[in-house]
């Protein structure tokens, strides 16, 4: 059944061919971002004295030129791109594991206990929660493994309303009656059958997380209360960008240009996926 | 008798959702303070070569060197009388006086910003939806998409550059006692992206209500057009748009650190962000309580109109 839906969803997603341009879109991004600054002759941290703040196509060697301290522009946003793209993913998984697992039991096993873990849900959501992310930011320290604990500790609620939802209709399901008669343990069931049936709506909404994620870190690193130097994110490089505009606009437009499209793609392939693994559009 | 009757209901309802956001403000005291409590290092490990006798004095001087529990009963005291404390980072300064000087602006700024956000993003929404799958249409959506896909912190600087820089027709940057031309990019900045998701929601609401029957019901009256989706239509369209308006507002708030951060705004942004990079626990601490009391009665005041809007919850028939 679940094999059906998915090889029909694969299909209607094929035929859209905006959101296949972005999965190739996003593809080519991630693929530069892990392979590219091998294969550039330049160093993210390698200063070009006899360059310096050069606009693109200008010198030979810096593609897209470099920034006021002769550091080559694209080497920079490929590895900023990598950062971003690595926190994006950690925060996401991070997000996927304790909503789920949050989800799935709440949903599975209704009742009080139900109540108590969903309305702990409802508390966190009613918190101002960018404000809380920059306090667990001041607490924890900068950097990457902070962002990442303070990211993660919001970014699963969604999940897990989403997961106890489907959860819940689930349990009146046959095959999860004939488990329970069969006499296995709550955690079997969970794992063995409500988990393995959620895929469509995790992936989806796992797939609109991940710019949300992007943007949050960005936003933070753009402060500068994120990453720190001499590691750079997108945030950190267009923070960059904005503090030299007037004088070298590029070094400014080249990680913005990075960013947009990165998060436009995301978001135009979460809302494409979701629309492909909905019956009802069809 | 039934209009005073509407009236008692209305009392009793912000009455509720007043009472209900007390404990919502007291987890966020709680856990501000207690989050800041549990960062390891205090307040002054930045300072070089301070003496243990100095250290001592500095903490007593600020209580620090009280058990927890007192050093909270003290804050939260402090709080019911409108004082947050010292900033430990501006000594001149207490994060209340902070407060107050930052907070005309932010709101300002904010409020223009959503302001400016409704008053183009619901039209924008009626006309796209008006001209549904024409040129006007699609165009008003795809500048839609590129809008929320934007952050403020790309925005703001892309618009300095092209009005401020290339152009020329605006300042770049500062405050000059709210000369409102200095307002005019940070607020455009902070709108843009709200603005987008305010018109993508009205268009996709307005064509699911142009559907129902009710709507045929009175285009087969024969009203007008323009009554039909003015006065039929859209104030069953705009609820949705109303329950993004809290949210939004969050959106903005987010925003207006990069914005004020940015351009130079002296408003509550800039201080949080000052006082996050100074790990100065007060300020962020006093900061994050004035924006989570902010959100918490926009969400209220959200609600009232959605209520106002809704006819089944205004007539008091809550199903």
């Amino acid at each position: 059944m679940t094999g059906a839906l998915w090889q029909e969803a694969l299909q209607a997603l094929r035929r859209d061919r905006l959101a296949m341009g972005c999965a190739v879109i996003l593809g080519i991004l991630a693929l530069a971002a892990l392979l590219g600054p091998s294969f550039l002759p330049h160093r993210p941290d390698e200063i070009d004295w006899a360059h310096m703040a050069e606009p693109p196509l200008a010198t030979p060697g810096h593609w897209l030129g470099t920034d006021r301290l002769g550091r080559d522009l694209l080497v920079r946003s490929l590895h900023g791109l990598r950062v971003s793209l690595a926190i994006a993913f950690a925060a996401t998984l991070v997000a996927l594991v304790i909503g789920v697992a949050w989800g799935a039991y709440a949903g599975f096993r209704r009742g009080r206990a139900d109540a108590v873990m969903m309305r702990f849900v409802d508390v966190l959501y009613s918190l101002p929660q960018v404000f809380f992310v920059i306090i667990l930011t001041v607490v924890f320290g900068r950097g990457p493994l902070a962002i990442l604990v303070a990211i993660g500790a919001f970014g699963w609620l969604t999940m897990a309303r989403i997961v106890r939802g489907q959860a819940l209709a689930l349990r009146e399901r046959e095959f999860v009656e004939a488990a329970i008669v069969g006499g296995a343990s709550t955690g079997r069931i969970v794992t063995r059958h409500i988990i393995p049936n959620l895929a469509g709506p995790v992936v989806v909404y796992a797939t609109l997380t991940l710019p949300q994620v992007i943007l949050v870190e960005s936003f933070l690193s753009f402060l500068g209360i994120g990453i720190q130097e001499p590691l750079a994110s997108l945030g950190n490089l267009i923070a960059d960008g904005a503090a030299d505009m007037e004088t070298a606009p590029w070094i400014l437009v080249v990680p913005a240009a990075c960013l947009t499209l990165l998060v436009f793609c995301f978001n135009f392939l979460g809302d494409s996926l979701r629309d492909a693994l909905d019956p009802r559009e069809r | 008798m039934r209009y005073k009757c509407r009236r008692m209901h209305t009392v009793a309802f912000i009455a509720r959702r007043l009472v209900g956001a007390i404990p919502t403000l007291a987890l966020v005291v709680m856990l501000t303070f207690l989050l800041t409590r549990l960062a390891p290092g205090g307040p002054f490990d930045a300072e070089q070569a301070l003496s243990p006798e100095i250290r001592a004095n500095l903490e007593a001087a600020y209580g620090l060197d009280q058990p927890i529990h007192v050093q909270f009963g003290r804050y939260v005291q402090g709080l019911l009388r409108g004082d947050f404390g010292p900033s430990f980072k501006f000594r001149d300064f207490t994060v209340t006086e902070l407060i107050a000087g930052g907070l005309p602006v932010s709101l300002t700024l904010g409020s223009l910003a959503m302001l400016l956000a409704l008053a183009l993003g619901i039209p924008a929404g009626i006309w796209a939806a008006r001209s549904r799958g024409g040129a006007s249409d699609r165009a008003v959506m795809a500048l839609a998409v590129a809008g929320i896909s934007i952050p403020v912190f790309v925005v703001a600087p892309l618009l300095t550059l092209v009005f401020g820089i290339a152009l020329g027709w605006l300042p770049v940057a500062g405050w000059r006692a709210g000369r409102p031309a200095d307002l005019v990019l940070p607020v455009l900045s902070l709108a843009l992206p709200v603005l987008a998701f305010v018109a993508r929601l009205t268009r996709g609401s307005l064509l699911e209500v142009l559907r129902a029957p009710w709507i045929r019901a009175a285009r087969a009256r024969g009203l007008p057009e323009r009554s039909v989706l003015l006065q039929h239509a859209l104030p069953a369209a705009l609820l949705p748009v109303v329950s993004y308006v809290a949210p939004a507002a969050a959106a903005v708030l987010a925003g207006s650190l990069v914005v004020e951060t940015l351009f130079g705004l002296p408003g509550m942004g800039r201080h949080l962000v000052q006082g996050a990079l100074n790990r100065d626990y007060t300020l962020v601490m006093g900061m994050v309580i004035v924006y989570a009391t902010l959100m918490i009665l926009l969400n209220l005041a959200a609600d009232l109109v959605y209520a106002w809007l809704d006819p089944q919850i205004r007539r008091g028939r809550r199903s």
